[in-house]
């Protein structure tokens, strides 16, 4: 046994929705630091497991762990408040709050100030400065007070990754970051995504097989609700199974899925 | 908009708010002395503790998202419990509560009762808390029939405000004095309230409002911010409740906790403008001179008030308050002389219209219940006959020429208007480039 617990560990986990199985024993151990993309098909239940282990779904049965500690079947924000945030497939901002704000929202609890009604937003030095520099880091210095919903779409995605951020948590998962944008956005998008997920553990679902590559340290092949690797891109792209799972065809798909290999 | 800077601004005195704020207490100080009337000085007592209970409600509206169909039951409960308080100060032996503090146990009413039914209606959001609200305030009106020691039955629970002794010489005894007690009131929480919104538990609120999914991923539960929010809401709302005990020194069951009352204070916080902080307190002033005056002026008052209603969801969801700022930002960009004959016709239109509708409206009153007044009905100076197709032909043709105005005016309107807001929008991405 290693000293340190991985960050993510999942054991064996399932999620059925009424008779469909759509997660069917996917285990995953993630160290401290690393940064993972899963890949896969569509349909394999990729943005289930991120719901898993965020919190938004209750699995069916199975372990999920951070930093150690059982996490299943909590809810999303004491989840959130053990350090761990996510992002969205679909832009999830607050519309009708400005930039600023929306960073701050993201602010507020981390630096302790709970549900508090008796101290004003503008004497809270702290989470003041720390906006101000998450609204640095993700670009959007001259958005600050535009709200939300005038943003551009990469725009939004860029403040989407700073909401996600603005409570320190230490594992990220990002879901396909940079889906919707041009190839120049998806390259300025992601040395954005590198610089502020500096020294964290990053979970990424990504279709983008040449941001994958240039992302991540080890890439998890999710098939059918199971990981059927989990590897260094170099071995990944190696892989045989990998290979027939990811041409998308039925065929390829239905004999990796009976183990022929 | 704002000039981008790398540090958030401080702003120790912000001159402007300032301003308002003075302005708004002077109102309130020197309304009584412009208004000298009895029935003005009704009036305003009433908008006093009404601006305090459409504010609570827009907490939960506005600012929190949350429709409830049951903010009566806080205010009315907050009058019964005050007016049971002052009943008891006014008791030997009983706990002497000065009058001056009974709208603080109103307030503190209304906070037990939201915190405990609160903590029902606030698990669920959107139409499913709708729903629970209407509920408890079937519920809690229903058990005003259950309970007559508390809610005094039909006649309701009297009181005597003058008891005990002065404070700073006055018995609120006279009107006056009331007024000015729910003027310091009406103060005090406008400015709380107004506080409200710029604390971690306000903002978090808007974001539950906006995207309650969204806020479970950064650390807050969504059940507690609105939870909280709604405790609040709750204790302005019996502040609102208790000062109402004071200014009548009666409460009656079917009138302060009914869902009939729930629903004023919903239609006209809508009608003031939930989207901006002072719209509910048009609101308030709309509902006492709805109240007080329309209803002296026709018997067909709820039906007129409805009619307003719907126009204002059609045509301006984001009520008074925000028909007010829109102009003024047209005002502010020098874009709104070239409005001021699409609004001459737009009133032109809406005047004949609303005749029209109005002698239709009265007639078929007058038909209905007045019948035995004989057939003849004085209307703006002319008299209507309901037993001649005239009139019904001449009311209809004026409501239809009203319409038709109403509508040519609205389309040239609306042109107008839009090319003010291009050309303002195009004003700041110059500002912007530059």
């Amino acid at each position: 046994m290693n000293a340190v617990p991985p960050a993510i560990e999942l054991r064996d986990l399932r999620k059925s929705f009424g008779r469909t199985d759509i997660i069917r024993g996917a285990s995953l151990s993630v160290a401290q630091g690393e940064r993972v993309a899963i890949i896969g098909p569509n349909g394999a239940g990729k943005s289930t497991l991120f719901n898993l282990i965020s919190g938004r779904l209750a699995p069916t049965s199975g372990e999920v762990l951070l930093h150690g500690q059982r996490i299943d079947g909590k809810p999303p924000y004491e989840i959130n408040r053990m350090g761990l945030a996510r992002s969205f497939q679909i832009t999830n901002i607050f519309p009708k709050l400005s930039v600023f704000e929306n960073l701050r929202c993201g602010v507020l609890w981390s630096l302790g100030y709970r549900y508090s009604f008796l101290r004003f937003l503008s004497r809270l030095h702290d989470a003041n400065a720390r906006a101000e520099q998450l609204l640095g880091m993700i670009g959007l210095k001259s958005k600050r007070d535009v709200l939300a919903v005038n943003l551009t779409y990469a725009e939004q995605r860029a403040l989407e990754i700073g909401v996600t951020i603005a409570g320190g948590a230490d594992v990220i998962l990002l879901d396909e970051p940079t889906s919707g944008m041009s190839r120049s956005e998806t390259r300025h998008f992601i040395s954005l995504i590198r610089e502020v997920t500096v020294g964290k553990t990053l979970l990424t679902v990504e279709h983008d097989m040449g941001v994958v590559f240039g992302l991540a340290d080890k890439i998890a092949v999710v098939v059918y609700g199971e990981v059927i690797a989990f590897d260094t891109p170099e071995a990944v792209r190696a892989n045989r199974r990998v290979q027939e799972a990811y041409l998308g065809s039925a065929v390829a798909d239905s004999q990796a899925e009976e183990g022929g290999h | 908009m704002h000039a981008p800077s790398t540090h958030y601004r401080f702003q120790p005195l912000n001159i402007g708010r300032f301003v308002l704020w003075s302005l708004f207490a002077l109102a309130l100080a020197v309304a009584p002395l412009l208004f000298t009337s009895s029935l003005a000085l009704t009036m305003l007592s009433q908008i006093g503790y009404l601006i305090i209970i459409c504010l609570s409600y827009n907490i939960l509206l506005g600012q929190g998202g949350m429709l409830s169909f049951g903010h009566a039951v806080y205010t009315g409960l907050g009058s019964f419990i005050a007016v049971h308080a002052m009943n008891m100060a006014a008791r030997q032996g009983g706990l002497q509560v000065p009058l001056v503090l009974i709208p603080a146990v109103g307030g503190l009413a209304g906070l037990v009762f939201a915190a405990v039914l609160g903590f029902v209606t606030t698990r669920k959001s959107g139409t499913t808390f709708a729903m629970i609200t209407l509920g408890i305030g079937e519920l809690v009106a229903s058990m005003a029939l259950m309970f007559p020691e508390f809610f005094g039955g039909e006649g309701g629970i009297t009181s005597d405000r003058v008891y005990g002794a002065k404070f700073l010489g006055l018995d609120f005894g006279p009107q006056i004095q009331v007024y000015y007690l729910i003027a310091v009131y009406c103060f005090v929480c406008t400015g709380l309230m107004f506080a409200f919104t710029g604390t971690p538990l306000g903002r978090m609120l808007n974001a539950v409002r906006d995207n309650p999914e969204r806020v479970e991923f950064i650390g807050y539960n969504t059940q507690r911010v609105r939870y909280f929010s709604f405790i609040i809401a709750g204790f302005f709302a019996g502040v609102g409740g208790g000062l109402a005990a004071i200014n009548f020194e009666i409460v009656t069951a079917a009138d302060s906790v009914s869902v009939l009352r729930s629903g004023g204070y919903l239609l006209f916080t809508f009608l003031g403008g939930a989207t901006f902080f002072f719209g509910p307190m048009i609101g308030a002033v709309l509902l006492v001179f709805a109240s007080v005056l329309l209803s002296e002026l026709t018997k067909a008052w709820l039906l007129y008030l409805g009619l307003a209603f719907l126009v204002m969801v059609m045509y301006a969801p984001g009520g008074i308050a925000s028909l007010v700022m829109m102009n003024l930002r047209v005002l502010r960009f020098g874009r709104f002389k070239p409005l001021l004959p699409g609004y001459a016709a737009l009133l032109v239109g809406a005047l004949v219209a609303l005749a029209g509708a109005a002698a239709v409206i009265e007639m078929l009153y007058h038909v209905q219940l007045n019948a035995a007044l004989g057939p003849e009905l004085p209307f703006l100076g002319l008299t209507l006959h309901v037993d001649r197709a005239m009139s019904w032909v001449g009311a209809v043709l004026v409501l239809a020429v009203g319409l038709a105005l109403l509508e040519a005016a609205r389309r040239r309107f609306m042109l107008r208007w839009s090319a003010a807001q291009e050309a303002i929008e195009h004003q700041l991405r110059m500002k912007e480039s530059a």
